[in-house]
């Protein structure tokens, strides 16, 4: 065990020197010292306001040395689905290469599954250098186990600096798999990114349903890793004909745990919520499970998807599938009308990047107006009658 | 079968606030309760308890307070509580509470099934469930929101994916996180009350569950917090007025245009 000081954080407030049952600590310029009688107890770490005193053990001492010497890269999973990228990859790739390049490091991909090369050179095209390929049969399908496995083997042995897994279902179940594995910091939910001057990635995340957003270091240990809350970030352009590294790499021996007996895709009410360039969403405004089939009429009027706040789902006027939020969907379509939504942050969360917003809304006071593009002040249940006699007579 | 259910304690998020001043969340005065997505959890354990017999315990690690949370769920039905709290644990990630987790149940020995909540309301990571599953080197199957069917050796599941669903299998002892439509948690009923208020909530240290000391609390976390703020949202709106008719027309002919 050893105690260390990261002097950038320290603001020399003598706290420790106090704090120290044993009168070790003298503070110096740029921070504390610690002379022979230090028994490291620990009283300091936990006294430091700045959080600037750490302790670290011999296993972490051997872990940082070959690190900070070999890592390099960073890596964005590649989740594909049917042989389609998922977009969070893609939206992925443009923050990923940012970072990269501020470090001088390749931006790299790993892609798993099976008969799937022709997406190599698609992210190439979207700007990766490097894809790191495994294709197997029994890869074919997402799956927590092999999955896992895998993309742990792939980062120890390649060693990046930095690891971002978009946050699908899937990608929120293998993320913090992997970071186990690896003993290894893992942010969830990202909503953006930043280095500091030492180069450690600053990852910024909602916390408290939204109420509070916090940014998270991983300084001492490699990779740094996130998941990424998707339709956050923008898409790169993609470049046709751009050329970059596909390196095929061996898979270690696997070791199955589940057995995947079926997988379904289940029916939703029109478009699916996640893609939809127009979002219809409802919230308790409409007063009932019949009354929400206004939202429903005029997502098919504008030809959108149907979102709802968590109050209409808890009541079971929609499915959760339809949930729009922090514990739902994060959307961000061109246009968001949200009808009947007061606008609580837990919602705001999941649609505020939207490009336009709508919001109908009869209490003029409501806080979905302090988002909304354009603000109706009304009842529903005569606004969007009116609403879809509008679009249809035109 | 011994299935052990994982609760936390959280503030209130109903009643989350955060101080302007200094960006933090305010946790004065505003009430503690067992993490909302918690309660699916036990509900679920204490259905296979019903139908299949075998006992249930409640783990938490947090401060000396979190005992309440596991009264709760004695009230709500589970034979046994463990809190495991110590400063040693304070400050831990989640790589740091998963792998105190895990020690606990090493411990707790002969554990069939572990359910974890979807996520815990005051952090939203959704990581403690897989992370533990982890640390024992055993299966994780996250978003159940079915138990199929299941035997003292294996397990079958649907899993909600973000297209459908999946059915999956595993042998136990397995972890599982699960989401609300598994189940409608139950209030807790007179008799247990009167149980949970005599009952005796064993409090664990990192000695009890043979811990390393830099895998626990803030020592054992690779993750550091270094700043919090309050997001922000602005956005200059027109509101279009008149009778429901113009409005609506007013609001087509913006869309329309767009
Ligand atoms: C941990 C946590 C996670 C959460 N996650 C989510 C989430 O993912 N998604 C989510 O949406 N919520 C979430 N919530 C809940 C959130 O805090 C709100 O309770 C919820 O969004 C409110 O839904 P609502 O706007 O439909 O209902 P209300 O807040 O009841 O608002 C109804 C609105 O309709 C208006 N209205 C009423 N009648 C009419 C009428 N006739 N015409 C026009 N307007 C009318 C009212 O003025 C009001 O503004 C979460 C909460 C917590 C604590
Ligand atoms: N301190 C804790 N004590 C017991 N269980 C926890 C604790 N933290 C998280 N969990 C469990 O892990 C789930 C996911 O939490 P999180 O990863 O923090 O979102 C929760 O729903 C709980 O079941």
């Amino acid at each position: 065990m050893e105690i260390r000081v990261r002097t950038d954080d320290c603001t020399i407030c003598g706290v420790c020197a106090q704090e120290c049952p044993f009168g070790s600590i003298s503070m110096g310029e740029v921070g504390p010292e610690f002379d022979e009688s230090c028994t490291l107890c620990g009283v300091c770490v936990e006294s430091c306001p700045a959080e600037a005193i750490y302790m670290v053990g011999e296993a972490e001492k051997i872990l940082e040395e070959r690190d900070s010497s070999k890592s390099r890269g960073v890596w964005v999973f590649a989740e594909q689905r049917a042989g389609h990228l998922q977009g969070v990859v893609l939206e992925l790739l443009n923050e990923g290469k940012n970072i990269a390049t501020q470090l001088g490091e390749p931006l790299a991909c790993v892609l798993l599954g099976d008969e799937i090369e022709h997406l190599s050179q698609e992210l190439i095209e979207y700007g990766v250098d490097q894809v790191y390929l495994a294709e197997a049969p029994e890869l074919k399908d997402y799956r927590d186990d092999l999955y896992a496995q895998v993309l742990e083997h792939l980062v120890g042995k390649y060693q990046p600096t930095i690891f971002l897994i978009g946050g699908t279902t899937n990608g929120r179940s293998l993320a913090p798999r992997v970071a186990t594995g690896l003993r290894t910091g893992l942010t969830a939910d990202c909503t953006g990114f930043a280095l500091d001057e030492a180069g450690n990635l600053l990852q910024t995340r909602p916390a408290f349903g939204g109420n509070l957003m916090a940014t998270i270091r991983c300084p001492h240990h490699r990779p740094q890793m996130a998941t990424v809350r998707p339709k956050v970030f923008e898409a790169p352009t993609r470049q046709p004909g751009r050329s970059g590294e596909e390196i095929r790499v061996e898979l270690p021996p696997l070791k199955p745990w589940a057995h995947i007996l079926e997988i379904v895709d289940e029916e939703s009410l029109g478009p699916n919520l996640g893609e939809a360039n127009v979002v219809v969403a409802g919230g308790r405004g409409l007063g009932s499970a019949e009354k929400f089939r206004l939202v429903e009429d005029l997502a098919r009027a504008v030809g959108g998807a149907v979102g709802a706040s968590r109050a209409v789902v808890d009541a079971g006027w929609v499915s959760y599938p339809h949930q729009v939020g922090q514990t739902g969907r994060t959307v961000a379509p061109k246009l968001y009308i949200a009808c009947g939504i007061s606008g609580a942050i837990q919602h705001l969360v999941g649609m505020q990047s939207a490009e336009t917003i709508v919001a109908i809304n009869r209490d003029p006071d409501a806080p979905i107006f302090s988002v909304a593009t354009y603000g109706i002040v009304g009842e529903v249940e005569e606004i969007i009658p009116a609403l879809i006699r509008e679009i249809k007579s035109r | 079968m011994h299935i052990v259910v994982c609760i936390k304690q959280v503030p209130d998020p109903s009643q989350a606030r955060i101080d302007r001043e200094t960006g933090m969340v305010i946790r004065e005065g505003v009430d503690k309760i067992t993490n909302p997505f918690d309660l699916y959890a036990l509900e679920e354990a204490l259905r296979l308890k019903e139908a299949q017999g075998g006992k249930v315990t409640a783990l938490s690690m947090g401060p000396p307070a979190a005992a309440e949370v596991l009264r709760d769920a004695i009230a709500m039905g589970v034979d046994h509580g463990v809190l495991l709290s110590a400063r040693g644990f304070a400050g831990a990630d989640t790589l740091a509470t998963s792998y105190t987790l895990a020690q606990a149940i090493r411990r707790l020995a002969d554990v069939h099934l572990i359910i974890c909540g979807k996520q815990a309301a005051d952090g939203d990571t959704a990581q403690v469930g897989p992370g533990l599953a982890a640390n024992l080197d055993i299966p994780h199957i996250t978003q159940v929101r079915k138990i199929a069917q299941i035997t003292k050796e294996s397990l079958q599941v649907e899993r909600l994916t973000d297209t459908g669903y999946e059915a999956i299998e595993v042998n136990l002892p397995a972890v599982i996180t699960v989401v609300k439509e598994i189940n409608e948690p139950r209030l807790p009923g007179l008799r247990g009350m009167m149980r949970a208020k005599k009952a005796e909530i064993q409090v664990w240290g990192p000695e009890e569950i043979d811990a390393d000391e830099t895998r626990i609390g803030l020592k054992g976390s690779p993750t550091q917090v270094w700043r919090t703020f309050e997001p922000e949202i602005h956005r200059k709106g027109e509101m279009l007025t008149g009778t429901p008719s113009e409005q609506a027309a007013a609001l087509w002919e913006r869309l329309r245009a767009l």
